[in-house]
């Protein structure tokens, strides 16, 4: 089953009267269990096509298929369903509710999503001992590391058991053993959910992980690598 | 809960903001419970003057107050129908418009025939009296005057002056009165403008037997006149007509829904001028989350839950705004439930009617209005932040720094 599909996505983005191509026809198809790095160099356009991919930005032509759905012609409403559900992010500087523990930002997608109370609390639990963060449940995010921090983004993301993540630089502020960590739990997840995931990075280390390893240059896929045939 | 704590991020401005809010409400109910004092007892005063809550005329009588105008029951019969009927007090009158002259000068008053002791809870003479004495009984055949009038007419204590008026058969019917009493009244305007004599006096002077012009009936509370009115009127024949205070006297029927009307304003300005401040913290506490709000909308918030959260924000502020603007002045009011002497101002406020002890009134009304209008206003107030961080698109928000 394909998790991802892209059909002649376009975008351009205008700075002053410049028209900059984030993406210029990018086509990409990306299996259901794919562990799928997206390499460039600052502005080739990883991160605008992992934002179109997660209902975050639309592009400007072309189409976007998420789990066989096509989603760039979805209203605002129905993206928000879309992510809530079936995507998991996780961003590049954290990104944590500060007056929330670690416990109520992992809750914090289930309790829109309308997961009862108690049922909350044990799913969040669990994934917090999961992802290695047993005993912090109630540490608030300025209370913890890059690392811890970045653990919990990522119980986040995964704690409603999504088909997709995404992950835009991911280990970008964090140091090479936690960095280190974190893509060895990103593995873990990938080959026991069965979970999808699309990273956007242009960490050298971070690529060694991926099955599947696409380059891109001024917004188009310029090399596609599957690193487990190599 | 993410309301609760995000409320407390800042606590500076959120203790500055429900502070505001506070004294805000604090404010609209205190001042409101002054004014609505002071207009209470411009009323009370007004009421007692004559008016009493309810009053029977011949249908004629208001437009030709005259002794031909009189009520067709018979004093007995008024008797029979109104009395042992549990109103809290009632009294005839004969009232009619009359000359008083002494040995220097005359004046037009309108002369009021009583039973000093049905009259005593209605009427304010009684209590009055700042020389001489009260009419004891209907037959008594002293007259009581205002102050003012005494001094017009050059006269005083123990002095005769002569009422003059027509008995139904347009013939002049006048006779020496004695002094008796002086009163000193608020407003002032009643002392030139009433004289009293005792009910039987005037009956026979007017000779009209025990016949009288009007009747007037006291309920518990002058705001709550309806059911003394509809136990009035059901008592009462075809034959007459049927007033409440504010029907027979107009100026202080408006006073009391200008007061109404005023107090609505009185609290939206104050709102006005607290909402600035609202506003301002709701969009600096939207401001310093942009990032958040990005990130709550990219994980699947739907912007009206944005909203929605930042509506409820604001109203837990103003809520625990109100709870303790609401605490603050009740404690205060309530202290001075037995009155604030205003004596400093008390001439000023003798010209408007009010007398120089104010009694805050603090009414159930009044609360919940100046709550209402807080919650609803700061619903409105908040809706423009709200829908400002509803409309930030994820991506540029979640990369603002």
């Amino acid at each position: 089953m394909t998790a991802v599909r892209c059909i002649e996505l376009c975008k351009t983005y205008y700075q002053g009267d410049q028209a900059i191509k984030a993406l210029d026809h990018v086509n990409l198809e990306i299996r259901e269990g794919g562990f799928v790095c997206l390499s460039a160099p600052s502005g080739g356009g990883k991160t605008t096509l992992l934002n179109a991919i997660g209902g975050l930005d639309r592009p400007d032509s072309g189409e976007i298929w998420v789990a066989e759905k096509r989603i760039d012609n979805l209203s605002k409403g129905d993206l928000a369903k879309l992510r809530l559900h079936q995507i998991g992010f996780v961003f590049q500087a954290f990104n944590l509710i500060p007056v929330l523990t670690a416990r109520e930002n992992v809750e914090f997608v289930m309790q829109i999503q309308g997961v009862p109370a108690d049922k909350r609390a044990e799913q969040a639990k669990a994934i917090l001992e999961e992802v290695g963060l047993e005993g912090l449940d109630d540490r608030r995010p300025a209370d913890m590391s890059g690392g811890q921090q970045q653990r919990v983004a990522v119980a986040r993301a995964i704690v409603s058991r999504p088909a997709l993540v995404l992950a835009d630089e991911p280990t970008a502020n964090l140091d090479s053993r936690n960095a280190d960590e974190l893509m060895e739990l990103f593995v873990e997840l990938n080959q026991h959910h069965n979970t999808t995931f699309v990273i956007a990075t242009h960490d050298q280390r971070v690529m060694a992980y991926a099955k599947r390893l696409i380059r891109m240059l001024d917004g188009r896929i310029v090399d596609d690598i599957d690193q487990q045939a190599a | 809960m993410l309301a609760w704590r995000n409320l407390w991020r800042n606590h500076r401005r959120t203790i500055i903001m429900i502070s505001a809010v506070t004294i805000g409400v604090w404010a609209m109910i205190f001042m409101t419970a002054l004014m609505r004092g002071m207009v209470n007892e411009m009323l009370r005063d007004g009421i007692q003057a004559l008016p009493g809550h309810v009053q029977i005329h011949h249908p004629e009588f208001r437009d030709d107050p005259s002794v031909n105008n009189l009520i067709p029951a018979t004093g007995t019969e008024l008797k029979e129908t109104f009395g042992g009927q549990g109103f809290e007090a009632w009294a005839s009158r004969v009232n009619v418009p009359s000359v008083i002259t002494s040995e220097r000068e005359s004046r037009g008053v309108t002369l009021v025939g009583i039973d000093p002791v049905a009259e005593r809870p209605i009427t304010f003479v009684a209590n009055d009296i700042v020389e001489g004495r009260f009419l004891e009984d209907a037959n008594d055949t002293g007259v009581v005057i205002g102050l003012k009038l005494a001094d017009k007419l050059d006269t005083e204590l123990g002095k005769r002056v002569v009422l003059m008026s027509q008995d139904p058969d347009n013939e002049i019917a006048d006779r020496g009165f004695r002094v008796v009493g002086i009163f000193d009244s608020d407003p002032d305007a009643h002392e030139e403008a009433f004289v009293f004599a005792g009910k039987t006096t005037v009956q026979k002077l007017l000779r009209i037997g025990d016949r009288v012009t009007e009747v007037v009936f006291l309920g518990e509370d002058y705001r709550y006149v309806e059911p003394l009115f509809e136990q009035v009127n059901a008592l009462a024949g075809a034959d007459v007509i049927v007033e409440r205070w504010y029907e027979l006297d107009r100026l202080l029927g408006s006073m009391l829904k200008v007061m109404d009307g005023f107090v609505l304003v009185w609290v939206i300005v104050i709102f006005l001028a607290l909402s600035f401040g609202l506003v301002n913290t709701l969009v600096m506490a939207v401001f310093e989350r942009i990032r958040e709000i990005g990130l709550m909308l990219a994980l699947g918030m739907r912007p009206s839950n944005i909203v929605g959260q930042i509506i409820f924000e604001s109203l837990l502020l103003l809520i625990i705004g109100l709870a303790l603007g609401n605490a603050l002045a009740w404690l205060t009011v309530v202290p001075l439930k037995g009155g604030i002497d205003i004596s400093a101002v008390a001439e000023g406020m003798a010209m408007m009617g009010a007398s120089s002890i104010l009694y805050p009134d603090l009414q159930m009304n009044d609360i919940i209005t100046a709550n209402v209008v807080v919650l609803v206003l700061g619903f409105l107030a908040s809706l423009s932040p709200a829908w400002r961080a509803s409309r930030y698109q994820p991506v540029e928000a979640i990369t603002k720094v």
